[in-house]
């Protein structure tokens, strides 16, 4: 479905273009993309080191074996492929806290860690598993504590209230993960009825 | 309440980076030696990430630069309409999920032209703040630890989506009116 995806909006653009007048744009933009993706890549170099590094610290001191152990219950319901002492399980709670609390740079570096340890369980496959595909369902709805950059664009333009979408935001982004999460189980039910056929 | 929210995002980062370093201490880690070992793992993933990047976006640029995403925009706003969503809104709801910046440029853009405590305005401010880029975050994890195949990682996250916009508009409906 990627490749479809990809390959689709790119044709689609071109022959658009085709059309539109707008080859000059496409040209542009073919060069413009590639550049933007290195330098967003380059650029999370820092973040990855300084955040990878922190969390090192974290797990040799034994903080991430706690956390794990602190959201067990929950956690294991979520994931019950993974083993509950396993290494993954600190890494997805820290990027589940991490990203509550809007630290979208903390988050990152740990779902990274939290997909190697789940590829590493998965035989090192190039397919994603079953708790990938939760992992990332959850990552891609992710519940938001507090929307840093909405709030700053709402006072930029002198909102009375710059902080009352957070109970809205709150709502919608908790009740689209709960979603999210029973649309997984829903596939994933598909997936195990096809496997018996 | 805008007092405390500010505290809090500007002691959350320093807070975090204290209570480590003092717990690794107290448990006698390395911490520096550990630190620079987790940190050195960062430097590979940030490589591996780049043809998946690069792959992703250029695509996502030729499809915005040619004008087919605002065209097909046009088409679906009065459908939208005529379902009675806010036609406004719709496009960024789509644009989420692709493109991060270019849905930030359009909650502010939203929020710049009908004012920040309108129903639009909310609505984008909530729809913005609610989800993530469906799109780059699957490229960005699944690229990091090269997954190729994403299963049916996209068709959730992808629903996911359209049931968080669904959601914010009625939060926001139910709670601030038209």
């Amino acid at each position: 479905m990627v490749n479809l995806i990809w390959a689709i909006m790119a044709l689609i653009g071109i022959c658009f273009a085709m059309f539109n007048g707008t080859m000059n744009e496409v040209n542009e933009a073919v060069f413009k993309g590639a550049k933007e993706a290195v330098t967003i890549s380059i650029g999370m170099i820092s973040i990855l080191v300084f955040w990878l590094g922190l969390t090192k610290i974290a797990e040799d001191a034994g903080l991430l074996a706690k956390l794990s152990h602190l959201c067990k219950p929950l956690v294991r319901r979520l994931f019950p492929e993974v083993p509950p002492n396993h290494p993954a399980m600190g890494y997805i709670v820290s990027n589940m806290i991490a990203n509550m609390f809007g630290l979208g740079n903390a988050a990152t570096p740990m779902g990274i860690k939290a997909m190697e340890e789940l590829k590493k369980l998965n035989g090192y496959r190039d397919t994603a598993s079953r708790s990938m595909v939760t992992f990332l369902a959850m990552n891609t709805s992710g519940i938001t504590l507090i929307p840093a950059t909405v709030i700053s664009i709402r006072m930029t333009y002198h909102s009375a209230s710059p902080g009352e979408i957070i109970g809205t935001t709150l709502v919608a982004s908790t009740i689209s993960t709960i979603g999210a999460i029973l649309i997984d189980r829903y596939y994933y039910w598909k997936r195990a009825r096809g496997g018996k056929r | 309440m805008m007092g405390i929210v500010q505290l809090i995002s500007l002691w959350l980062i320093p807070a975090t980076i204290a209570f480590i370093l003092l717990y690794g201490t107290w448990k006698k880690v390395p911490t520096y030696e550990s630190f620079v070992e987790g940190g050195k793992e960062g430097i590979q993933i940030a490589f591996s990430l780049i043809p998946y990047l690069v792959g992703m976006l250029v695509s996502i640029s030729i499809f915005r630069a040619s004008g087919a995403l605002d065209y097909m925009m046009r088409f679906i706003k009065p459908l939208a309409e005529a379902i009675g969503l806010p036609a406004e809104v719709v496009p960024l709801a789509m644009i989420r999920t692709i493109s991060g910046t270019a849905a930030l440029g359009m909650t502010t853009d939203l929020i710049a032209t009908y004012g920040p405590d309108s129903f639009i305005g909310r609505l984008a401010s909530t729809i913005q703040g609610s989800t993530e880029t469906t799109l780059y975050v699957l490229t960005v994890y699944f690229g990091a630890v090269g997954v190729k195949k994403m299963g049916d990682a996209l068709k959730v996250g992808i629903l996911a989506d359209i049931l968080s916009f669904i959601v914010s508009f009625f939060i926001v409906l139910f709670v601030f009116g038209r």
